[in-house]
């Protein structure tokens, strides 16, 4: 084949498509979490079905873990302060923020995959263990070929590759630094995660109705996205984030083809909304939330754990991107709004949330909340803000993940038992358990000591030192409204009486208590010993452009 | 650098962590070891206080045997201990009420009832490790000179605290009383989350106020230092909106009226050592925190609002003590008279003169140690027939005299009785508000009277008159609950009779806190120059 550089040469004076250079080295991650993801669709269509669970474990984990040495390599040899730089023309940033929330999202993507290869919760079929996932996804549910594949002990393994299919999209989400990559990221972490959420293995339907939900919400989003992207295109005739905060700050001029477009205000700023729309319907603020507690609630228990914790840390990175980078002039304009999103989060989810009878959908709510507490960090406009935001994803991932981890464990005769009256008296039947959800909730609640209360005091410290005082007033009322929440599933646990036909705790294999015991330390250490974390996050506050 | 701040705080916490890990079990074998480690711990604990107290020379820098360790840099946080002459005061009253509590409430953590099949295996563990918990954090907010690690850990107490009064009941109240016992709990946590909060906004803003005059610390020595030499100038309006959230964080805690609802719920339903705890100890970090906290750091605001907040503390005497009268559940009685008193000691706080600040912090001390005794006898009155109500005792003083002289003893205590320790404070502290705000002094005076009221009349109808059925054959009080009790009535005696020591030790802190907000004594010679406070001086 002729290289592209000779067909450059041949065109002579005609545009030219000149050859990419790609920097291998610094996109290794992704192409780690991608090509075990392949190796996962190989070992599904070529491995005989028994032996498919633990080798599709095996290459996740290997993919996972491969993939985070090489962020930590990375970041060693400096690629997120001094070396940051533009990769693939300019289509992916390697800095420091993106170095942070990839190593944090294939932290908690591993944890994820650990608690999704759990067999011992559910009864064994055949002698087969099982796991939280449906026999055959393709199945009509309650129909006889479910029946048949659920008998036969089946398994859907695919999650597997799935998962790391949306590991991969999200790593490259906080990274992309044109907004045609970022849409192509927001599709690949999208499309598998529509799929994930309706493969419960119980409760098939509502299941499946939370996926149905979940695209159709998340398709309408993407599309907001992508119209945005092509308003900001007409605007600035680029899709570099860099080069539109170039044109919007008038540094640079654009090409004179655009020239009718441009300097018309009213295409950036219908743009730019529109982008936000697409970015917080995945953060999950309101008023973009409402699919939030649908989805949490229908999804299986390890899928919603992950979903909470690592797809909010990736859209987060991809929102501070858009605005640290591609807006940063625009403060004036986006600021009053994104106050206006940050208060009703805030506000929505803590109210909310408190009368919700689900354990699933207490959490979703309280996932919102949390939102807007980001959201106060990331409004503070400058690296602070930025530290805050990167340190409160690590803190709240882990914190997530172990709490939906909890949850897989509290089971009647039906699955989970999620109802709420069903947890009462927890902490008298299974003492161990119940302290440590009780820790759990005590961080989402931002008491001290715990790794929940260092980042909303790094969050709200940003914000009042970039002049957002009334955020952080309302930020701690809110904290008081959902501190009662919490506090309320606590009471439940410790000083309510037991049903007699209560759920029983089961006692899980090593890989959920290692999901657990990992977040328990995190939490605790984030909270007692949190400084060498901080100063990790402030040493990554830094965008490349 | 000395680490016995260091130690008086980490041995009580590891105490809890030990107590938490030890064998589980029901039989009477294991629990005895889990209370007798705890017992250990807290002793201990009461040593190294005293080596504290020892060590502390009251003609010395304000704080001493000071420790600082770097924790959280970026926040410019280090976690640093000194001891000064009022927080020594409260860690020795604290390291000595830990372990009377434990005592007294031996038995309050052995498995209840027979058919409690979901009992906890590990309840006796939990009760006397959250106690060591509340006390190492209890600590650590009294030594804490860094106003981030005061906040971190006047927060956290809440968590081992609302355990403690969830978990833990006298089994005295209805047939409902779980539930009203979880209310009471949650009712606590609530409040105290609130005002903590506050309080967290407050700390962030004067950290970012701090900050724009480059000086962003914690530290509570250089923000002092800097702020009454005048290199930190927080504007007026900051210094209000600031001083408020602190204060209101304290005053639910203290508690003082009409933050005050969530004390008669959390005393009523715990345990009689809960009630102590919370009382005696836990409360005075409120109080104490007002004196440290809020008249150091905003001089100014503390001055502007101190009339407002003596009205309000004059109400709580007041209303405390009227209130009081008229409860019919023995507990709820304490605590009213506790809101009553929480109302002299802010009084002594915000008078600003160094009788009523001496006055205030005697007074946390003396009623610690008074409403201990009190609260604890009535705590074996109670647990004798399994009830909190003041009608269904009488004749007690016939059938178990030790108990209702005691318990006699408490009451004089409380009302003020010359000779016992807390004369000396209320009487301090009603000097010193007379000097500068005579008229708030002349109605304050009247608490001593209601008081009079609540604590002679509970005594009268509960422990006078015939004997009535449920009393009859009731056992005096035991060797264990005479160990209990014996030390709080001496030291209530004592520190009534020779409170120099104490004095001493406090003295030269309230001087300097008074220096901090610029004030000095009222001239003493004419009523309308202590009006119209002619004694400021600038």
């Amino acid at each position: 084949m002729m290289p592209v550089h000779a067909l450059a040469a041949a065109g002579g004076n005609s545009p030219s498509i000149p050859a990419p250079h790609i920097e291998y080295g610094q996109l290794s991650p992704m192409l780690a979490v991608f090509g075990a993801a392949l190796i996962g669709v190989l070992v599904e269509a070529f491995l005989p079905r028994r032996a498919r669970a633990s080798a599709q474990l095996g290459v996740s984990l290997l993919g996972l873990v491969g993939a985070f040495a090489a962020v930590v390599v990375l970041a060693a040899q400096g690629h997120g302060t001094t070396k940051a730089g533009l990769l693939a023309m300019g289509a992916v940033a390697i800095d420091g923020p993106a170095l942070f929330l990839q190593g944090v999202i294939l932290l908690t993507a591993v944890l994820a995959v650990l608690t999704y290869a759990e067999g011992r919760l559910e009864p064994r079929i055949n002698g087969h263990r099982v796991d939280a996932f449906a026999a055959q996804a393709a199945a009509v549910p309650g129909g006889e070929q479910e029946r048949d594949a659920t008998r036969e002990g089946m398994r859907t393994t695919e999650i597997y590759p799935l998962t790391l299919f949306a590991v991969g999209g999200m790593l490259l989400f906080p990274a992309s630094n044109d907004l045609l990559t970022m849409f192509v990221a927001l599709e690949v972490l999208s499309l598998p995660l529509y799929l994930m959420c309706a493969l419960a293995r119980r409760r098939r339907l509502i299941s499946q109705e939370a996926a149905v939900k979940y695209f159709l919400l998340g398709a309408f989003a993407s599309a907001f996205f992508l119209f945005g992207t092509a308003l900001v295109y007409g605007y600035a005739g680029s899709l570099q984030l860099g080069e539109i905060a170039d044109v919007v700050s008038g540094v640079s001029q654009v090409t004179p083809a655009l020239a009718v477009t441009t300097q018309n205000d009213a295409l950036l700023l219908i743009g730019l909304a529109m982008l936000a729309v697409g970015l917080l319907f995945k953060v999950g603020a309101v008023p973009f939330h409402s699919w939030t507690p649908d989805v949490y609630q229908g999804a299986p228990t390890p899928v919603t754990g992950f979903m909470a914790a690592a797809t909010k840390t990736a859209a987060f990175g991809a929102l501070l991107r858009l605005f640290y980078v591609a807006f940063p002039g625009l403060r004036w304009d986006w600021r009053p709004v994104m106050w206006g999103v940050a208060i009703l989060t805030m506000v929505v989810g803590a109210v909310l949330a408190i009368t919700q009878q689900d354990v699933k959908r207490l959490l979703a709510y309280s996932s919102v909340a949390h939102a807007g507490f980001i959201l106060t960090g990331l409004i503070a406009t400058d690296r602070r803000g930025v530290a805050a935001v990167l340190f409160y994803l690590l803190a709240y991932s882990f914190v997530t993940l172990g709490a939906f981890a909890v949850v897989t464990l509290v089971r009647d005769s039906k699955g989970e038992a999620t109802h709420l009256s069903n947890w009462a008296g927890l902490g008298r039947r299974s003492p161990l358990l119940a302290a440590v959800f009780a820790l759990f909730l005590l961080a989402f609640a931002g008491i001290p000591l715990t790794s929940g209360f260092t980042g909303k005091f790094a969050v709200f410290q940003a914000a009042a030192e970039g002049g957002a005082t009334p955020l952080v007033i309302v930020g701690v009322l809110s904290s008081a409204v959902a501190a009662f929440f919490y506090i309320r599933v606590v009471v439940l646990m410790f000083f309510s009486d037991p049903q007699p036909s209560g759920p029983a705790v089961a006692v899980p294999s090593p890989l959920t208590a290692t999901a657990i015991g990992v977040g328990v330390l995190v939490t605790l250490g984030l909270g007692l010993l949190p400084q060498y974390f901080l100063d990790l996050a402030s040493k990554a506050s830094v965008f490349v452009r | 650098m000395s680490y016995l701040l260091s130690a008086t705080c980490a041995v009580p916490a590891a105490g809890a962590v030990l107590t938490a890990a030890l064998p589980a079990g029901t039989d009477a074998a294991r629990r005895r070891t889990t209370k007798a480690v705890a017992l250990a711990v807290s002793v201990l604990t009461l040593g190294l206080a005293a080596a504290v107290a020892a060590s502390f020379e009251p003609g010395g820098a304000r704080y001493q045997l000071t420790e600082s360790y770097s924790w959280i840099r970026s926040f410019g946080i280090s976690f640093s201990l000194g001891a000064d002459g009022i927080g020594t005061a409260l860690v020795l009253l604290t390291a000595v009420l830990v372990p009377l509590v434990m005592l007294a409430g031996w038995h309050d953590a052995d498995p209840a009832a027979p058919e409690g099949s979901f009992e906890s295996k590990r309840r006796t563990q939990a009760f006397f490790a959250l106690i060591l918990a509340v006390e190492a954090m209890v600590l650590v907010s009294f030594l804490a000179t860094d106003v981030f690690v005061f906040y971190v850990f006047f927060e956290a107490m809440l968590i081992p605290m609302y355990f403690l009064i969830g978990g833990f009941g006298d089994r005295a109240g209805g047939p409902d009383s779980d539930r009203q016992r979880s209310y009471a709990a949650v009712k606590f946590l609530l409040y105290n989350l609130l005002g903590g909060l506050v309080m967290l906004a407050a700390v962030v803003g004067l950290y970012v106020a701090a900050g724009d005059q480059g000086q962003a610390t914690f530290s509570l020595t250089a923000l002092t230092d800097a702020i009454s030499s005048g290199k930190l100038v927080i504007g007026p309006n900051a210094q209000r909106a600031l001083f408020l959230g602190f204060f209101f964080a304290f005053a639910v805690k203290a508690p003082m009226w009409p933050l005050h609802t969530w004390l008669p719920n959390a005393m009523g339903e715990s345990t009689a050592g809960t009630a102590v705890l919370i009382t005696a100890v836990v409360d005075k970090v409120g109080t104490f925190a007002m004196l440290r906290f809020c008249l150091g750091l905003f001089p100014d605001a503390s001055k502007t609002f101190a009339p407002v907040i003596m009205v309000l503390a004059l109400v709580g005497i007041v209303y405390g003590a009227l209130v009081a009268i008229g409860q019919k559940d023995i507990k709820r009685l304490v605590a009213y008279a506790s809101i009553s008193h929480f109302g002299f000691i802010i009084l002594g706080v915000f008078a600003m003169t160094s009788q009523g600040q001496s006055g205030a912090t005697l007074y946390m001390v003396n009623h610690g140690i008074s409403t201990a005794a009190w609260m604890l006898v009535a705590g074996f009155l109670i647990s004798r027939r399994g009830s909190r109500l003041i009608a269904d005792y009488g004749g007690v003083q016939k059938v178990a005299p030790v108990l209702a002289g005691t318990f006699l003893l408490g009451g004089l205590a409380t009302l003020s009785l010359p000779g016992m320790g807390p004369f000396v404070s209320e009487f301090l502290v009603l000097v010193g508000t007379f000097s500068r705000y005579p008229a708030i002094g002349v109605v304050a005076t009247s608490g001593i009277v209601l008081a009079a009221l609540y604590a002679l009349l509970l005594y009268q109808r509960t422990m006078t008159g015939p004997v009535k059925a449920p009393v009859e054959g009731m056992p005096d009080l035991k060797a264990r609950e005479l160990a209990v009790v014996a030390p709080l009535v001496a030291l209530t005696l004592l520190l009534g009779v020779y409170p120099k020591p104490l004095t001493d030790m406090v003295n030269p802190a309230v001087d300097d806190t008074l220096s901090q907000v610029h004030r000095t004594d009222p001239a003493p010679a004419h009523p309308v120059a202590a009006t119209n406070e002619g004694g400021e001086q600038k």
